[in-house]
């Protein structure tokens, strides 16, 4: 009964008019950012961050546009999909497979409404599995202690690099360079450290920066090599009209691939990527037909379109409720809560419980705004996709640096956000995934704290990290979460690296 | 190869990291841990991780063409250029520059790369200056 008048609540403030107009806003952004190949949801929302933040927008208006955002690239990201079969995004990788081969068969319309259609269940199913599930692990959460959030951030690097990545000393590795940035700047007691004598270097490295440059600017190198190879034949796009016929038989898709995302997302390090491909992959392995899957199912379209929206939802679960975010995106929207002020966690829901209500009720508008946008509307945004490459990239490049130069008026910062995406870009060659960097950058200080506490509470015992049955939990599931996709490896093959 | 020489790089800048952490100033209030225990243990995990790299290496990956790392490299320096002369110059010059030269290297034609320059250069100013109100100059205030 209290979550329905809170959320009664977060509808009140949801439909104001400035909140609602941002919230359109965000959405029409975000499905453009997701459409467009090249820019996905994580690049896209870290492009955003310093400009929304220099609007001084407040905390909850911030987070509202920028969830938009985010929920908006998941939708736009089947667009390119199906019309180019180049992914919008990396969670879109799997729409590929059936969406251009329906296109291609004269259904592309079919293809982009049903896609939508599946986008929109998943979203807005996971956004009311938010809803009930997110208060209750907060209700969790409270039970935290030091130790316990030193076992949770550490839960947070082991499945991301288990299960997000195709190697696990990389993976670790990647998180080492994130949390060795984090120490960087002054130590909780004051006083300078691993500065090198650099006055720059006092305050630390701002997160932003490393996001913008690790994301954004990564991907101007990356598209400057692969320019060239990604040779499509666009599809031409018909009348749109609802394929009713093709939506009732996927109805049950939509729903198991929903709840597949929906844990897929929960699960840190997980996020959006794995969730359309489990989604997938799981609806081929039980439907009693799977013949034409790979050369244009509907139910190939709409499994994976519900699995990575529904994921996306999912992935805000442990970002709001634990501060740990689940994916590359939700790691940038932390960014976003951490720049204003806001720490997410229980005591989120206790003491600001207007940001989160309305957090969760602008995003189901977000979604009927969504459905709108990417059903009937379609058109629109197809055309976007038309714009060369020649101006895309330069803009989206200049906009990247005028954000990080709009808050920091420091050439040095830019200087180091080039730095950071010379380093993605090699990174990226080697195959060391880049979203446990950005999580170290994010969550270092906050374990090392941890850390700290919890030794300081025992007087220096180090049994105490597993001294409660949730650290004892977490450390298992840890554990198991970087050990176990070793030997599963063999048996599930997973798409390539992923970095959403 | 790549791994391996990848591996010694990890392992030169996490000892430099590890040296520089020695030095770190204890305050003479501190905890059991201190300041100095945490980059302790992640340069020495970030060690451990370089060593499996090269014991146990990936695949090659597929390293871009030498022509094709040239254009990264242009593109690196006109963005470090960018991001020098953004204060001096203030947005109008440098934007129009940097992003006419970014877009001449994608499709190398003079007419829409300076097209390209100036249309983002002016398009992104009013944006950013009316639109959302960002305090920008067009150009250095000493000139007019």
């Amino acid at each position: 009964m209290e979550t329905l008048s809170l959320l009664a609540d977060g509808f009140g403030a949801a439909l104001s008019p400035t909140t609602l107009f941002l919230a359109v806003v965000g959405c029409i952004l975000g499905t453009i950012i997701g459409a467009l190949p090249g820019l996905g949801p994580s690049n896209g929302v870290a492009i955003l961050i310093p400009l929304a933040f220099s609007l001084g927008l407040d905390a909850t208006s911030a987070l509202v546009l920028m969830t938009s955002v985010y929920y908006g690239a998941m939708y736009g990201g089947r667009i390119s999909s199906i019309l180019l079969n180049i992914p919008g995004d990396e969670p879109a990788l799997m729409t590929t497979l059936d969406g251009y081969p329906m296109a291609k068969a004269g259904r592309a319309a079919d293809a982009l409404v049903l896609s939508g259609v599946a986008s929109f269940v998943g979203a807005f199913l996971a956004t009311i599995g938010l809803m009930l599930l997110a208060p209750l692990l907060s209700q969790v959460a409270f039970k935290f202690g030091p130790a316990e959030y030193f076992a949770l951030y550490l839960l947070a690097f082991c499945t991301l690099g288990g299960i997000a990545s195709n190697n696990q000393a990389k993976a670790a590795l990647a998180a080492c360079i994130g949390l060795g940035i984090s120490m960087i700047g002054q130590d909780n007691a004051g006083l300078p450290r691993l500065t090198f004598g650099s006055l720059h270097l006092g305050d630390g490295v701002d997160f932003l920066v490393a996001i913008v440059g690790l994301f954004a600017v990564t991907e101007v190198f990356v598209f400057i090599e692969s320019q060239g190879k990604d040779s499509a034949i666009g599809v031409k796009l018909g009348k749109i009209t609802i394929p009713v016929k093709d939506i009732m038989r996927c109805k049950w898709t939509m729903l198991r691939a929903t709840v597949i995302g929906f844990i897929a997302g929960i699960l840190p390090g997980a996020g959006a990527s794995l969730g359309s491909f489990m989604a997938y992959s799981a609806e081929k392995a039980i439907v009693k037909d799977n013949s034409q899957f790979g050369k244009g199912d509907p139910r190939g379209i709409a499994a994976p379109e519900a699995g990575n929206n529904a994921a996306a939802g999912g992935a805000l679960v442990p970002m709001l409720t634990l501060g740990v975010p689940g994916s590359g995106t939700t790691a940038v929207l932390l960014a976003l809560l951490l720049t204003l002020n806001i720490t997410p966690g229980p005591l989120l829901f206790a003491e600001r419980p207007d940001v989160v209500w309305t957090l969760i009720a602008s995003l189901l508008i977000a979604n009927i705004v969504l459905l709108l946008l990417n059903v009937p509307m379609v058109k629109v945004f197809v055309r976007i996709l038309m714009v060369p490459p020649w101006l895309l990239l330069p803009g989206v490049t200049m906009i990247s640096f005028v954000g990080i130069y709009s808050l920091s008026k420091s050439n040095f910062d830019l200087l180091l956000m080039i730095g950071f995406g010379v380093m993605g870009f090699f990174l990226r060659k080697l195959d060391v995934p880049t979203v446990p960097i950005i999580l170290g950058i994010l969550l270092g200080s906050k374990m090392e704290v941890s850390l700290r506490n919890a030794m300081v509470t025992s007087g220096g015992d180090w049994t105490y990290l597993f001294s409660s049955g949730i650290s004892i939990g977490l450390w298992v599931a840890a554990i198991l979460g970087f050990v176990a996709p070793m030997f599963l490896r063999g048996i599930i093959k997973k798409p390539q690296a992923i970095t959403d | 190869m790549s791994d391996r020489l990848f591996g010694l790089t990890v392992i030169v800048v996490a000892l430099g990291y590890l040296f520089s952490a020695t030095t770190i100033q204890v305050s003479f209030l501190s905890d059991p841990v201190g300041p100095k225990s945490f980059p302790y243990m992640v340069g020495g995990l970030a060690i451990l991780c370089a060593v499996v790299m090269m014991i146990k290496p990936d695949a090659e990956p597929e390293w871009p063409s030498l022509a094709t790392f040239g254009r990264i490299l242009l593109a690196v320096i006109v963005l470090v250029g960018y991001a020098l002369a953004l204060k001096p110059l203030e947005f109008a010059i440098p934007t129009a520059l940097a992003a006419g030269l970014l877009s001449y290297q994608i499709n190398p034609r003079v007419l829409p790369a300076s097209l390209t320059g100036i249309g983002l250069s002016v398009g992104l100013f009013s944006l950013f200056k009316f639109a959302l109100g960002l305090g920008l100059y067009a150009f250095p205030r000493d000139w007019f």
